[in-house]
């Protein structure tokens, strides 16, 4: 692999005695995305976690390779984004803009200008001014997607982002994502519950369990039934439908 | 992104760019009614109580005072000396008392993200009611410069109970509620020692650290004013420099430090700021509830749950909030005087109550 956008080396998250990612190391190539698939508590959401600044990690993590990545190199879009009581659409995309202040600084004319465009072109235009807790949970993860993007980083992190959605707006997100990852030249890291999904718009795909990662490659290399039923603990088979990878649970036999 | 963004700065009309723009600015209409009511306050206040000063005469005093105008002053020596020495700094002290506690309140519920949050929490009052308690009941002489010994004793009160509520909050696994809870053991302790001191006292003695406790603005000239200025404009300007960062803080700790904020180190901040300025306004005025509460509510149901406009609009409301009950503190009963702090008791709690009715409050 020739140029990185993201290197991770030995990165490890601890939670007091308990270790939650265990020196996960991988690169991540520019405009690439590379999806986190793993049973619950496999150490995704720590990972990323990590990356985003909200966990303390031991091991490497760069932007590129060499500078150690802050808080302007990686956006991130949570699982169930807190959505505080009266603030409006255009106030919560305005905290985007905080890796760009300093300390004392308020936000410039360029600051809200892109804001405004990012809103303009998600479409939220009409719902800027709207307390954002009266938004459908679609609508708030379009607008949590926004604030990400106006953090202006070549890093776009996701952390299960469609997990409270119905298969509809799942899908709009997620096409959203890989349409501004097209445009914006972005680089995605997507924690991702749904692993016939995440076959269809990852490139490639890291298998973590107990914290280690224990696949990294194509779809088509990592969805492998024999693996992924030990890890789920659970019999799956895969499926080809229209030239696309389906992991479904076996068949249940249905007695009487 | 660059392109799009300068298209977006040409055509200021769209919804996006004015909803944005309001997002950043202070709302002038509830700024304009602030600073409006500040000085309609200060008018009242001046020409209220026994000795009614004509509003012309004061205005005209007052103006005379500045250099150049020319303007002669129509009161007499007497009311003159009223109005300079008596009645100004009383309304200048409880503005500034009124403007700490609605400031501090304002940076306590963005801070825990509690909207019930006060500048009493972290056990402040019932750290500063025992340091009264002791410097009263036992004379003790620990007054310096323009403080006595009971104001004195109030600040490091409250000081050292905000410091042990701090400190037992910094151990593992801390959160904004740890502190809380920490606030609420602090000030169950300092408030049984502060009833067991006052039950050592003689009966005179404990009616005056009671009235004390109530809260009142009774001042000797601008001694008070000198002390609390120098604290509310430092404190002030430092959660005002802050109030964006209270508005990151309200998506927590996890996504703020996402977006590139240190949660730990502004709350650190705001929260000293916060208690030394009630500290430095319950050294002057005893203990005035319900302020920093209500004040900080009215303002939310003015201009939205922005903390960019709640801090700085809080000192404005505040201010005139609590120089206009001052007013009834010392005119009601003339002349014996009410405790302040009894007034807003009486009006806050109803009105809080009535909030927490239509289930309002909960925007913090």
């Amino acid at each position: 692999m020739n140029a990185v956008a993201l290197r991770c080396r030995d990165v490890t998250v601890r939670f007091g005695e308990r270790i939650a990612v265990d020196a996960v190391s991988v690169d991540v190539a520019p405009g690439e995305w590379l999806g986190l698939i793993g049973p619950n508590g496999a150490g995704k959401s720590s990972l990323l976690g990590a990356l985003a600044g909200i966990h303390d990690y031991d091991g490497v993590a760069q932007r590129g390779v060499g500078e150690p990545i802050t808080r302007r190199d990686v956006a991130y879009v949570p699982q169930l984004p807190v959505a505080p009581e009266g603030m409006t659409v255009a106030e919560y995309v305005l905290l985007g803009r905080t890796a760009h202040l300093g300390w004392f600084d308020r936000e410039s004319r360029a600051d809200r200008a892109i804001v405004a465009s990012v809103l303009a072109r998600l479409r939220l235009d009409e719902f800027a001014a709207r307390a954002l807790t009266e938004l459908s949970g679609g609508e708030q993860q379009r607008v949590t997607v926004a604030r990400a993007l106006v953090q202006d980083a070549p890093v776009l992190l996701l952390d299960e982002p469609t997990s409270a959605l119905d298969l509809g707006h799942q899908n709009a997100v997620l096409e959203l994502v890989d349409r501004l990852r097209r445009e914006e030249d972005l680089t995605v890291v997507a924690a991702m519950h749904d692993l016939s999904t995440a076959s269809r718009f990852a490139d490639r795909l890291a298998l973590i369990h107990h914290g280690r990662l224990v696949a990294l490659g194509s779809p088509a290399e990592v969805l492998r039934a024999d693996v992924l039923s030990e890890i789920y603990a659970t019999p799956l088979v895969i499926e080809r439908l229209g030239g696309e990878i389906v992991v479904l649970p076996a068949p249940r036999r249905r007695d009487g | 992104m660059a392109s799009s963004a300068s298209a977006a700065a040409a055509e200021p009309e769209s919804a996006a760019d004015l909803a944005v723009g309001r997002a950043f600015r202070l709302p002038a209409a509830a700024l304009a009614i602030g600073v409006a009511a500040v000085a309609a306050v200060a008018v009242f206040s001046a020409t209220q109580g026994a000795a009614g000063l004509p509003a012309g005469g004061v205005l005209s005093a007052i103006l005379d005072r500045v250099p150049m105008l020319g303007v002669e002053s129509t009161l007499s020596e007497r009311q003159e000396s009223i109005l300079f020495e008596i009645r100004m700094p009383r309304m200048v002290l409880g503005m500034l008392v009124g403007g700490s506690l609605a400031m501090a309140g304002a940076a306590y519920q963005g801070v825990f993200r509690n909207p019930l949050a006060d500048p009493y929490l972290l056990g402040v009052s019932a750290g500063a009611g025992f340091g009264a308690v002791l410097a009263l009941g036992f004379d003790l002489d620990v007054g310096w410069g323009p403080f006595d010994a009971v104001s004195a004793a109030a600040f490091v009160g409250a000081l050292v109970a905000v410091s042990l509520s701090a400190a037992i909050a910094r151990g593992p696994g801390s959160s904004p509620a740890t502190l809380l809870l920490a606030g609420v053991a602090m000030a169950a302790l300092f408030s049984a020692s502060q009833t067991f001191a006052l039950q050592r006292l003689s009966d005179t003695r404990a009616r005056e650290v009671l009235s004390w406790l109530f809260g009142q603005l009774n001042t000797s000239g601008w001694e008070q004013v000198w002390v609390l200025g120098p604290y509310f404009v430092v404190c002030g300007l430092l959660l005002v420099l802050h109030r964006r960062h209270l508005d990151v803080m309200r998506v927590g700790d996890a996504e703020a430090a996402s977006l590139g904020l240190d949660p730990a180190r502004a709350r650190l901040v705001i929260i000293i700021a916060a208690s030394v300025l009630t500290a430095a306004a319950v050294s002057v005025s005893g203990l005035i509830a319900f302020v920093g509460l209500v004040v900080p509510h009215i303002v939310r149901l003015l201009v939205g749950s922005s903390y960019r406009a709640i801090v700085p609009l809080s000192a404005l409301f505040g201010a005139a909030f609590l120089g206009f009950v001052d007013v009834g503190a010392r005119t009601l009963l003339s002349p014996a005087e009410l405790p302040v702090g009894v007034i807003t008791a009486l009006v806050g709690a109803p009105f809080f109550a009535f909030i927490l009715w239509r289930g309002k409050a909960v925007a913090a």
